[in-house]
């Protein structure tokens, strides 16, 4: 979006009227009250496409203050263009102090990752979510997956899982692995690797999903379990590599895989950028 | 609360009716099924013997009447009060319906093992090694090759994919199951076999069944007693061997003579 | 050694930079003025109004410009634009019966009362390349007759439902309740028709032309005839709250389409014909033929028809006619996804490495024999 677009006094702070703040900030308290459960709102069209995090931005600018501090991840990274455009928006329209580190921060916002460093209480976590129904690949029906949540009729769900043993031996789920959340609803932890699925059992921090062009918010609290689906005789694992991060040396992070030269030379970095300075 | 009283019938409808705008499909239709029975619904296309079956199971709700089921969960329920929670659950634990085309009570896309093993995993259970296991027996038990396991319903034949339906079914131990044609299109030998399974079935887990049918034979061979409908209505019941050696009803006649001598 | 690369900042900058020089293109072309798009590119301008949902001409038109001509582009400008504008609140509904007629024919008669206007339209050009138009130069204005504006054209419609042929449209909102309203609150299934036609007037052209062509080759076919198509100016009436009366506040370019489609009726229920209805901003009957045909598809089962097209599902139609929606859905794949790739990466790897160890078992064990 060109920055001649937004003036002084042009727009509200963090760009959303102060009526559709308070829209979004009733769906996220419904959200927080039934832990996992999907609270459709009336989203809007925001300046970024759909696809782009509108529904992430749209929780963040429901919330965001003056005294907060922002970092935007994508991928784990804090460079990547769209995390930089993203928190390009917010100083601008909500002239507020942004950072890269993790624990500074107050709001992260987030595509596809959850940070190495572990978060604490009064810290919020708010996720890009693209498809927030878990069940949308095997029920394509809103109509029907919502009488699914409604009735805990999670039977199509282990199913899916059953069939992944019996093709290729282990679940073959790698990202956006299912979660149950509270002993009750089935969630989508957005397309995050299943790596990160153990940050969130439990999380001391508070844990926002903001799906903008599904139109639909949800949520965990601090301390909510959270349980990844599974067998008993195939239980939820992680991955996991044989290298260690080229720059750091970090064996307990999540690794990106780079290919350095045309003979296909392979290096891998930790993904989380933050993290990975700190340590070296 | 359990409704094991021998003496209380496991399903009853009394004037049960049921209407498509101006045309009445059945009408004031009034029958009790015993526990371990298997009663027959005889009749024509178009006697409403079908639309009855689906009101029975909740899945059409009729205009007029009541259905009774003594359920182990919650004691005897009328079908069509209960919440479509409660509904949805019955018709997966203590039900089973057995769809004239097996496409229709199958999930074509997993794998024979995944679409036994659903009813188990639907009510927590969470070992896979168990539900395979069981999944096999039952395949054993319906007669299917155990290397089929991993196999999904496309690649099985038609009689094969009704037989799997059947285990679909009764892997939940079911107390009452619904069947409408059973063996409709399939080849008559295909037929025998599956019938034969049926029976063997139905009276080694004692089964209660309603079972519509258009096929005399298969009423013969399957039911204790037998509803004859016409346009609607039940125009005469008893003892299976009874109505079809000795009919009274004109049309119970009809029907009878007109089965090709074999 | 592999240093990670810095410089997202610089180089969104500088893509910014270059999408502005692009779109101004060759600086010794003359630039174009808002009032040449609006004027001379009036259809595309009517397309932005229509899928953005706000009519103003002005904004469409710049739209258009800083979209480079990529409709669906400026649509997403124009609707991001609507999101930072105030509401005051809901007008009167527009009462197209009276409307200042342009253009008006209908298919369901040869002559109709009122007459069939042909107006402005491409229907009767044959399409050949205009080299003329390669120059510019000055055109005579088309001569035309005296508009009659206080003559409001009979409905064909009302025609027809008079002796009990048509249905009656669908009753409007009573007094004193709020529309439904899209864009401020996510679509809820089942949707009820004023939801639906809302989702359709400003869906995707293409996706509905698309739908509406399906069901006249076959996938749930209507047997639609076109009662009426008009399209002129209608005016725009609000009730402010201080005056407590209507007052008219615009007038704006519409066209609608009714459509006439299979009779509906049984042996006790007298058959009528059924109702499709389209509406769009500015002068766009494609759209509005489209919708009609595709609003009356979703009716399936309401008329109690079998419904097993997609122009019939109608979770299918809705959740897909939205054009802002796909676009940045599809498109989001351009984004990085390589920590999912990765996590997929490894997973693939453990499983051909399992196959190939079995199968280096198997042969193992064959060669034993």
């Amino acid at each position: 979006m060109p920055d001649s677009n937004i003036q002084e006094g042009a727009y509200n702070y963090a760009y959303l009227d102060e009526q559709t703040k308070r829209m979004i900030r009733r769906a996220i308290l419904k959200a927080v009250a039934v832990p996992g459960y999907q609270v459709p709102f009336g989203g809007r069209e925001m300046p970024l496409p759909y696809g782009w995090g509108t529904g992430g931005i749209q929780v963040t600018a429901a919330i965001i203050g003056q005294d907060d501090t922002l970092k935007v991840i994508d991928q784990g990274a804090d460079d990547t263009t769209n995390a930089v455009s993203i928190r390009r928006f917010f100083a601008k329209v909500a002239d507020v102090a942004t950072t890269t580190s993790t624990e500074e921060a107050t709001i992260i916002q987030t595509r596809h990752r959850v940070p190495e460093t572990p978060l604490r209480e009064g810290q919020i976590l708010v996720f890009q979510v693209p498809i927030p129904e878990p069940l949308r690949m095997l029920e394509p029906r809103e109509t029907e997956t919502r009488t699914l949540h409604a009735l805990s009729e999670y039977g199509v769900m282990q199913v899916s899982l059953y069939e992944s043993i019996a093709r290729h031996g282990r679940i073959a789920k790698t990202y956006n692995y299912p979660v149950m959340v509270n002993g009750r609803y089935i969630m989508s932890p957005s397309p995050i690797p299943k790596f990160d699925n153990p940050k969130l059992d439990r999380s001391p921090a508070l844990q926002l999903y903001g799906a903008g062009r599904e139109k639909r918010i949800y949520a965990v609290p601090p301390y909510t379990p959270v349980k990844s689906l599974d067998f008993d005789d195939h239980p939820f694992e992680v991955e996991s590599w044989t290298e260690c991060c080229a720059l750091c040396g970090s064996r307990e992070s999540f690794l990106d895989e780079m290919i350095v030269d045309d003979a296909g030379k392979r290096m891998f970095i930790c993904s989380d950028t933050d993290w990975c300075e700190r340590r070296r | 609360m359990s409704g094991s009283l021998l003496s209380a019938p496991i399903l009853s409808a009394r004037g049960l009716t049921k209407r498509f705008g101006g045309r009445i499909a059945c009408r004031d239709i009034d029958f009790d099924l015993w526990p371990g029975e298997v009663l027959g619904v005889v009749g024509e296309s178009g006697s409403g013997k079908t639309t009855l079956l689906n009101c029975l199971a909740g899945r059409m709700t009729p205009e007029a009447g009541a259905i009774t089921y003594d359920s182990a969960a919650y004691g005897p329920v009328d079908v069509h009060g209960l919440s479509e929670a409660r509904r949805r659950l019955l018709s997966r634990t203590e039900w089973g319906f057995v769809n004239q085309d097996a496409r229709d009570g199958l999930r074509m896309g997993v794998s024979a093992g995944a679409n036994i093993g659903e009813r188990l995993m639907a009510v927590g259970a969470r070992h896979y090694g168990d539900i395979r296991r069981t999944a096999a027996d039952w395949l054993d038990r319906v007669e299917i090759e155990p290397d089929r396991l991993d196999d999904r319903p496309t690649t099985y034949s038609g009689g094969m994919r009704q037989r799997l339906q059947i285990a679909r079914n009764l892997v939940s131990k079911p107390r009452l199951v619904f069947m409408d044609e059973p063996t409709g299109g399939l080849d008559v030998s295909v037929q025998a076999r599956i019938l034969d399974l049926l029976r063997g079935l139905v009276g080694t887990l004692n089964l209660s069944a309603v079972l519509v049918t258009h096929d005399l034979g298969v009423a013969r061979l399957l039911t204790h007693r037998l509803m004859v409908m016409q346009g609607g209505r039940v125009v005469e019941d008893g003892l299976t061997d009874q109505v079809l050696d000795d009919p009274q009803h004109a049309y119970t006649q009809m029907l009878v003579a007109s089965i090709l001598p074999v | 050694m592999y240093v990670a690369v810095k410089g997202g900042e610089t180089a969104i900058a500088h893509s910014l930079d270059l999408i502005a020089d692009k779109r101004r293109g060759d600086r010794d072309v003359a630039e174009l003025s808002l009032e040449q798009i609006d004027q001379q590119l009036g259809l595309a301008v009517d397309r932005v109004m229509t899928e953005g949902s706000c009519y103003d001409r002005a904004l469409a038109a710049l739209a258009v410009k800083q979209a480079r001509g990529d409709l669906v582009e400026a649509i997403f400008l124009l609707r991001a634009y609507r999101t930072t504008l105030p509401r005051f609140g809901d007008s009167v509904p527009i009462d197209t019966t009276s409307m200042v007629v342009e253009r008006r024919i209908s298919g369901t008669f040869k002559d109709v009362p009122g007459g069939q206007v042909l107006g402005p339209t491409y229907d009767y050009t044959h399409r050949l390349l205009d080299f003329s138009l390669a120059a510019s130069g000055a055109r005579p204005h088309a001569p035309t007759a005296p508009v009659d504006s206080a003559q409001a054209l009979p409905r064909v419609g009302d025609i027809l439902e008079r002796d009990g042929l048509l249905e009656p449209p669908p009753p409007g909102k009573s007094e004193g309740e709020t529309a439904e309203d899209l864009t401020r609150q996510p679509l809820a299934l089942p949707a009820s028709r004023p939801l639906r036609l809302q989702n359709l007037a400003r869906g995707d052209e293409g996706f509905l032309l698309a739908l509406g062509y399906s069901t006249q080759r076959g996938y749930g076919n209507n047997h639609p005839f076109v009662g009426e198509i008009r399209f002129g100016s209608v005016p725009v009436s609000f009730v402010p709250e201080e005056l407590g009366f209507a007052i008219e506040i615009a007038d704006i370019d519409v066209t609608e389409c009714d459509m006439v489609n299979q009779f509906a009726g049984s042996h006790d229920v007298p058959p009528q014909f059924t109702r499709g209805y389209g509406l769009a901003f500015g002068h766009a009957e494609r759209k509005a033929i489209a919708m009609a045909l595709v609003d009356r598809a979703l009716r399936a089962q309401e008329l109690s028809e079998s419904a097993d097209s997609p122009a019939q599902d109608e979770e299918f139609v809705l959740a897909h006619s939205d054009n802002v929606e796909a676009s940045g859905f599809v498109q989001h794949l351009k984004l990085p996804h390589y920590v999912d790739f990765q996590s997929e990466l490894v997973t693939v790897r453990a499983l051909r490495e399992e196959v190939e160890k079995r199968n280096r078992r198997a042969a193992l064990d064959q060669a034993a024999e």
